[in-house]
């Protein structure tokens, strides 16, 4: 997309954030009752919904049950109408599992899951709406439904992701930003260690910028990581004020 | 078919080893093995050998129609097989995750980077452009599939000729190598990716690891560079959590190693173009090392000789004293040899019976013959006793209610003469002893 401004010289995006802002932040925790656990999260106009179901016992192959720990099983999809094009996204085209491996992976890492031996824990995602940052929407969509379902983590997991334009990084992409050749890492952390459960970076950049870049994408995920800890807070204080009355 | 799984003991060596910075094949924490490119007798075609691990890769074209959203460039597709020759574990037709997830790197890795100028393989803008495909096989899995199927790839690509092609107006033509000689790629640069495995949570960094390292390791990084040091690629993998600086620290060395690496792709390159204007013979048949069935012929391996005679006088002084050597077979009759006078008997039976065994081993003598000639007079004379008596179950509630020992004895009261040294009838012997006692 040549000729699209992607940072003005006033510092401005093509959606009027500065370079470091994120997009409004909406969620809602326990949007279904039947589930363990779900969530519901806008990140701008990134809208996606994660469910959880577990632990419970192995379904399928009880050959694949761990003896010292919970299996953790993730399933991304998009939905047919979240992109500007309608287009039928067949479940296990090559995209959609290498995004559910990565979640997979993501959580195994923060989960604790040697409290669950020989159980699983199922992590639905579904993109509603995607206009940037899918991976990071569902992550932190997933992180909400994990915690109202009760499953211990040893932090939140957050996740962001940055472009770099004009020797400055910017943080969580856009749709149109991620398309213009930008080179975007995507970046899952826990913030109170500072430890990255995923790092993901495509296009090129050049060496000396990568630590400036992740250390942007860090600074983004303890933003994101306050949001969330004040949603939680405030679903649980109404949860509480409910079952007071 | 299902791995086998790694043994608990190999598990623990493997990770003791890595804990003193030791390989199994001796290497240092940052070497990589011995890469060997070589190409085929077609353009396009690349084997490469990393140590062990084979991968085979295919670069070939054809004129298809565009994609609608980019009328004037070309297509690019990357297809990484894991074939069943390369390990048992691969099964065919299968998509396992570890397909998907070479393939989604491959991809990323050389297209996402546009390493081709995929705008010089337009011929009819929005009716005709070259589609590239790559094929990459793997031949054996020795663990770092990703590595070598980058080099692989991208080597390919390098060596690549796609056909010359002609426009008249709307007429297009496209010559054959006889007519006009193929054109190469227009390649912006080379990405290759450099593997890093995490063992320890994170505590341990080796670069390249085999296949018993990677069935060990926790978790693996993947950067993609090229020689410019721009990072193509980032990803990580497995269930590690990473620290900003083991990032930054790999990074760096990745930059290293992929200097390296794209000089050796350059010189196999030119090596082969040389080869090919002397005119002389290349290819992949060429390029064989001379294993030949009936030559024994290996590699030399280095052996770390450093503390060998320090290591050495130690487990000497710590070792017990060597066993007693046993004597020398005796050979009592033709085609009868023996050794000692067998192993006591340890099934923990009463302790008179045992003595009386003693006894009767002792007094028997030394002489082995004797025995021998005893021992078989004994159980002649068992298997007389034997054929007269009947089997009956002992009644456990008449006579031994004080002891609640759960011997079933089979065989009923006889006699205490039949005391047998062989270990066979021991039983017996106690179940006798025991009944005299209570008698």
């Amino acid at each position: 997309m040549a000729g699209l401004e992607l940072l003005t010289d006033q510092g401005y995006r093509l959606d009027g954030r500065k370079a470091t802002e994120l997009r409004k932040v909406q969620a809602r925790m326990g949007v279904f009752a039947q589930a363990d656990g779900s969530a519901y999260l806008e990140q701008g106009n990134t809208k996606a919904l994660a469910v959880v179901y577990g632990p419970h016992e192995m379904r399928g192959s009880r050959s694949r049950a761990l003896h010292d720990r919970a299996v953790i099983n993730c399933q991304y999809s998009m939905a047919t109408f979240s992109t500007a094009e309608r287009k039928r996204r067949p479940h296990g085209d090559r995209k959609s599992t290498e995004m559910s491996l990565h979640l997979k992976q993501t959580f195994e890492a923060a989960v604790m899951t040697q409290l669950f031996p020989r159980s699983q824990i199922d992590i639905y995602v579904k993109i509603l709406q995607s206009d940037g940052g899918n991976y990071s929407v569902c992550v932190n969509a997933a992180t909400l439904a994990v915690i109202d379902a009760g499953i211990p983590m040893r932090d939140y997991v957050c996740a962001c992701t940055v472009g770099f334009v004009d020797e400055t990084p910017l943080a969580d992409l856009c749709h149109a930003e991620e398309g213009g050749g930008v080179s975007s890492l995507a970046l899952a952390l826990l913030p109170r260690g500072g430890q990255i459960a995923l790092v993901q970076m495509d296009a090129r950049l050049h060496q000396d910028h990568l630590e400036t870049l992740i250390e942007a994408a860090m600074t983004a995920c303890k933003g994101v990581s306050k949001v969330l800890d004040g949603v939680v807070r405030q679903h649980l204080h109404e949860a509480s004020v409910h079952s007071r009355e | 078919m299902k791995e086998t799984p790694l043994s608990n003991c190999e598990r623990d060596f493997l990770l003791k080893a890595i804990e003193e910075k030791k390989r199994l094949d001796g290497r240092q924490t940052y070497d990589y093995r011995k890469i060997k490119i070589t190409f085929g007798t077609d353009y396009g075609c690349c084997f490469v050998d990393l140590g062990q691990t084979r991968v085979m890769a295919q670069a070939s074209c054809e004129l298809v129609a565009p994609k609608d959203s980019r009328p004037n460039e070309g297509i690019m597709s990357f297809n990484l097989e894991l074939s069943p020759m390369a390990s048992p574990a691969f099964e065919q037709g299968r998509q396992s995750e570890l397909s998907v997830k070479l393939n989604r790197q491959l991809e990323r890795c050389l297209r996402n980077s546009k390493c081709i100028d995929t705008e010089s393989l337009c011929v009819v803008s929005g009716e005709k452009v070259w589609k590239i495909r790559v094929d990459v096989h793997t031949l054996n899995n020795d663990g770092n599939l990703m590595d070598a199927a980058s080099v692989a790839a991208i080597s390919a690509l390098c060596h690549f000729r796609r056909p010359d092609v002609g426009i008249q107006g709307e007429e297009v033509t496209v010559y054959g190598p006889e007519e006009r000689d193929p054109i190469p790629l227009s390649i912006y640069h080379m990405p290759i990716s450099v593997s890093f495995a995490f063992f320890q949570q994170g505590t341990y960094l080796l670069v390249d690891p085999c296949e018993r390292e990677e069935r060990v390791m926790d978790g693996l990084l993947m950067i993609a560079m090229n020689k410019h040091r721009e990072i193509c690629s980032i990803q990580s993998s497995g269930g590690i959590m990473l620290l900003k600086e083991q990032v930054m620290r790999c990074s760096k060395i990745a930059s290293v190693k992929v200097s390296e690496i794209t000089e050796l792709i350059n010189k196999a390159l030119l090596n082969d173009k040389t080869a090919r204007k002397a005119g002389g013979r290349c290819g992949f048949a060429e390029s064989m090392p001379q294993e030949r069935i009936t030559a024994l012929k290996t590699d030399q391996t280095s052996v770390e000789m450093t503390d060998v005679a320090e290591t050495a006088s130690s487990v000497f002084q710590t070792a017990e004293a060597p066993p007693q050597t046993a004597p020398s077979p005796l050979v009592p009759a033709p085609g009868v040899g023996q050794v000692g006078e067998g192993v006591r008997n340890t099934w923990g039976l009463e302790e008179e019976g045992e003595e009386e065994e003693n006894e009767e081993g002792v007094s028997s003598g030394g002489d082995s013959v004797e025995e021998m000639t005893k021992m078989e007079e004994e159980q002649h004379k068992e298997s007389k006793s034997r054929k007269a008596d009947v089997v009956e179950i002992l009644d456990s509630d008449e006579e031994e209610e004080e002891e609640e020992e759960e011997v079933v004895i089979l065989y009923p009261e006889t006699t205490g003469k039949a005391k047998n040294a062989g270990s066979s009838s021991g039983q017996k012997g106690a179940a006798t002893s025991r009944k005299q006692r209570k008698k």
